[in-house]
């Protein structure tokens, strides 16, 4: 008899969609349990739109957005923010820009108040230019330049995969373009990008929706409109031969190697999509998965092991191109090459005998709980659910997705499997220069 | 200049009172706590037992939470991971000088067999000997890989100065004392310090209080042993002396870090602290991030915190500078700390921090995750949820004099014990204009 299946539960969240006159487009997901609130303003602008010759920019520009607007000074964002007891942030992806706060839902107005006055136009200066240039010089250095696998593989693998300037090169940027980086570049990235049709507000949490909307209106309803701009084709043929890549790490004290194979166009294919999500967690998900058992505890070739979609590991967040990754750091001596003949064998054999009893059940049991604790908080649930409105117009997606990855089939994660072909494959491998 | 609108800053709403939610709590015939939260809002269920591990060896300890989950008698370290993976839940183990823990979360559907394959793991763990072998292994990688990150080696030179013999003072161990580890000395080590007595269980999610104490009660009111006790000595005041810099030829940049003495979160200073330390370095709106990063561009995160630990707390500032401005970033740091123990706080910047302090503490528990965390944190240190309500009413009271006062007598620079890793050959005499320097090699 088949083992029985956990019942996979759902949420709930309601969800409210409007759009101002000048194009900004709204989500509100009310929850009143706790009296906290999260925002999230979104704009559809990320690593691999920054032009050529200006490596990073994208993300010095998040920097930037933080360094005053009309009628804010040098500092006062993050010291209203947090002197209303929440706390803020931004990140740069490859297909996104965001900033968020989570707050004490007394501050709703004064977060609508911040995000509104910085969408209207930062303070663009070379004093805050030249000194966020040195602040990201040294963010890349703590989490590359460093420290041992920096930038692995998120930043050393697309540039084995992909040949275009988009798809392929370092999102943190290099230094000289860095450097060479002026106010007016920056203003007429903001002028393109950061338009009220090309962003997305969500607040979720404590608040009434009549009142959050008129709060809404009254703060961006004034956001001068500018339509999103149009936004060009990354696309990149699938590979037809394998590609192998390898640097050495001066830091790095072992070996370390990590793969892709491209997946389904996540946004117009999400059905394709999805039981790639699930074999990644197949694969490796905890002791009972198939690579750890196998790689880990049977062979000793491997020391960890990761599988997750997209380079940035956001499966629900990205759009096409983009992949399914692999990643394994090895002992000592350890044979990269072995390594990698072993996953084209479990590969094969999951395409071929298929899963093991209640294997599928299991793991998708244990994505629906990674899925409902990360929207627990109201901040990653206004998070979610804008980037679901501006990739897809469908923030209520993120209440199906622990059913939809429930309801992928065995003979979907098989065929999902199946395409993972050595020819298909690109891989980075770390040489370790730091042994002692 | 543009002429644009003058739009004021919205004020904000009234607060919203902290509430602390519904709990229970029942001390098992074992003398096990268990403590129960109801917080319903996705159907999950958050678990940590902590465990009281002062004193335990080392090596031995880092194993036995490596490989605590490794299998049973009735079940291999795979079948427990599916079993535990179909009712959507995981577990981990992970040790500090104070505590074993086991943590995990699940559908609350499972809690019952998530209990069921806890008790089996606390009572009948088994070492086998082939998975104690390979998770040596992959341990012993492990450190080596941290070896290698400088803010590792920045915090374990930190910790050797700061504690000295005290047990703190070595918190990871070296590669040859885990490979001399065997299963039998795990299988002692459980024996001896896996028991019920002085442990406390949080259970925290989609569950009536009461029903989940029942089920907790009924899965591990059969653990048993009370083996033996250790009791931590106090820590060791801090004692200021030469700026310690140990050598990382070729870094491009320096890990500054600093000690400051702190008092436990029971202390009548600890509000008054907790916001003198907002002031200085805790937040981002604080006098250190924006000199040293906004103003001045030398670092990219810079930040301390008050880190508290059962035998003692430290406050603990740290930045990763470039190494052209390792110097001048401690002439910084030196600076914002003299400054704020000598200078009055202003009203308004305190109250800045004070509302910073008091919303966080609302953020903190309004997801099921970070209750649990903070309930179990609270646990170990024999504090209860209700002491939030009462630390927030002391936060609220903290006046300019109070902060000052605290300021003075714990955040002077006089105070600090101060280590930098990063290239002396770069970094030493610059640094030596400022403060006297004892230079060491890198400890591994």
């Amino acid at each position: 008899m088949p083992t029985r299946r956990a019942k996979i539960p759902a949420t709930k969240y309601p969800v409210e969609r409007f759009a101002l006159d000048n194009g900004l487009r709204v989500v509100l997901t009310p929850d009143r349990s706790a009296p906290v609130i999260g925002v999230a303003v979104v704009y559809d602008v990320g690593i691999r739109s920054e032009p050529q010759g200006r490596t990073g920019f994208a993300h010095l520009f998040e920097h930037l957005m933080f360094q005053g607007s009309e009628n804010l000074e040098k500092l006062a964002h993050f010291r209203h923010v947090q002197g209303a007891g929440g706390t803020f942030n931004g990140s740069t992806h490859f297909d996104y820009t965001d900033y968020f706060e989570t707050l004490p839902s007394n501050a709703l107005e004064r977060a609508l108040f911040l995000e509104a006055d910085r969408m209207r136009g930062p303070r663009l200066t070379e004093e805050n230019l030249r000194n966020q240039v040195d602040v990201v010089k040294e963010e890349i250095r703590v989490n590359v330049l460093n420290r041992p696998y920096g930038g692995f593989p998120w930043l050393t693998l697309p540039p084995v995969m992909f040949d275009t300037f988009p798809n392929a090169h370092d999102g943190y940027g290099s230094f000289d373009d860095l450097e060479s980086a002026t106010v007016a570049d920056a203003a007429d990235f903001f002028r393109h990008y950061y338009a009220s049709g090309n962003a997305v507000l969500a607040v979720s949490g404590d608040i009434d929706v009549a009142e959050a909307t008129a709060l809404i209106e009254r703060h961006f309803g004034d956001v001068p409109a500018r339509p999103a701009p149009e936004r060009p084709d990354f696309a990149e043929p699938d590979l037809t031969t394998e590609r192998r890549s390898t640097y050495t790490d001066a830091l790095a004290p072992l070996p370390a190697v990590a793969s892709a194979w491209r997946v389904p166009d996540p946004v117009t294919d999400f059905a394709g999509y999805l039981p790639f999500v699930v074999l990644a967690e197949v694969l490796t998900d905890g002791d009972a998965s198939r690579l750890v058992e196998r790689l880990v505890q049977r062979d000793r070739t491997v020391t960890g092991l990761g599988g997750y979609l997209s380079f940035m590991g956001d499966p629900f967040d990205v759009r096409d191109p983009t992949a399914l990754l692999l990643q394994a750091h090895l002992p000592p001596g350890g044979d990269v090459d072995k390594v990698l003949r072993t996953i084209d064998e479990e590969l094969d054999r999951l395409a071929t005998d298929g899963l093991t009893d209640g294997e599928l059940a299991r793991t998708q049991a244990r994505m629906a709980t990674h899925l409902l604790r990360d929207t627990d908080a109201v901040l990653g649930r206004a998070l979610r659910m804008a980037v679901l409105e501006q990739q897809r117009g469908e923030p209520g997606l993120l209440n199906e997705l622990p059913r939809l990855v429930g309801a992928v089939t065995e003979e979907q994660v098989r065929a999902a499997a199946a395409t993972l072909r050595p020819e298909r494959r690109a891989s980075v491998e770390v040489v370790a220069g730091g042994a002692r | 200049m543009t002429t644009t609108t003058v739009r004021p800053l919205p004020a904000l709403g009234p607060n919203r009172r902290l509430t602390v939610p519904k709990q229970a709590e029942r001390t098992l015939g074992n003398g096990l706590t268990v403590i129960a939260v109801r917080r319903p809002a996705v159907p999950l269920v958050e678990l940590r037992l902590w465990m009281p591990f002062g004193r335990a060896h080392l090596a031995r300890g880092a194993m036995l939470a490596q490989t605590v989950l490794a299998g049973t008698e009735a079940h291999s370290a795979t079948e427990i991971a599916a079993e535990l993976q179909k009712v959507g839940g995981g577990l981990s183990a992970g040790v500090d000088p104070d505590r074993l823990m086991l943590s995990g979360a699940g559908l609350v559907t499972g809690l019952d067999r998530m209990l069921e394959l806890l008790v089996e793991v606390l009572t009948g763990a088994s070492y086998p000997g082939d998975w104690v072998a390979t998770e040596r292994d992959r341990l012993v990688d492990r450190i080596q890989v941290a070896q290698s990150q400088p803010s590792h080696l920045a915090r374990t030179a930190l910790l050797t100065r700061v504690y000295g013999r005290h047990p703190y003072a070595t918190q990871t161990p070296e590669p040859d004392q885990v490979r001399a580890v065997r299963p039998a000395a795990l299988r002692r080590l459980h024996a001896e310090r896996v028991h019920p007595a002085g442990a406390v269980l949080v259970l925290v999610g989609d569950v009536q209080p009461t029903r989940a104490l029942d089920a907790a009660e009924a899965a591990l009111a059969g653990w048993r042993g009370d083996g033996h006790v250790a009791e931590l000595p106090p820590a060791p005041p801090l004692e200021p002396g030469p700026l310690l810099l140990v050598d990382r030829p070729g870094s491009v940049q320096s890990s500054l870090r600093l000690a400051l003495p702190a008092v436990p979160r029971t202390h009548p200073d600890h509000a008054a602290l907790q916001l003198a330390n907002l002031l200085f370095g805790g937040y981002f709106s604080s006098r250190w991030v924006e000199n040293i990063r906004e103003d001045k561009g030398y670092t990219y995160g810079p930040h301390s915190v008050v880190e508290h630990s059962v035998a003692g707390s430290v406050l603990v500032a740290g930045a990763e500078v470039a190494t052209e401005v390792t110097a001048p970033a401690l002439l910084e740091t030196s600076y914002e700390l003299g400054r704020l123990a000598t200078v009055p706080p202003k009203p308004d910047e305190l109250e800045q921090a004070r509302q910073y302090a008091l919303g966080t503490l609302q953020l903190g528990m309004s997801t099921q995750a970070g209750l649990a965390s903070l309930t179990s944190a609270y646990a170990g240190n024999g504090l209860r949820l209700d002491f939030l309500a009462e630390h927030a009413a002391r936060l609220a009271a903290a006046t300019v004099d109070d902060v000052a006062e605290v300021a003075a007598r714990y955040l002077a620079p006089a105070k600090a014990v101060t280590v930098v890793l990063g290239d002396a050959a770069r970094v030493a005499d610059s640094l030596a204009a400022l403060v006297p320097v004892r230079t060491e090699g890198a400890s591994t």
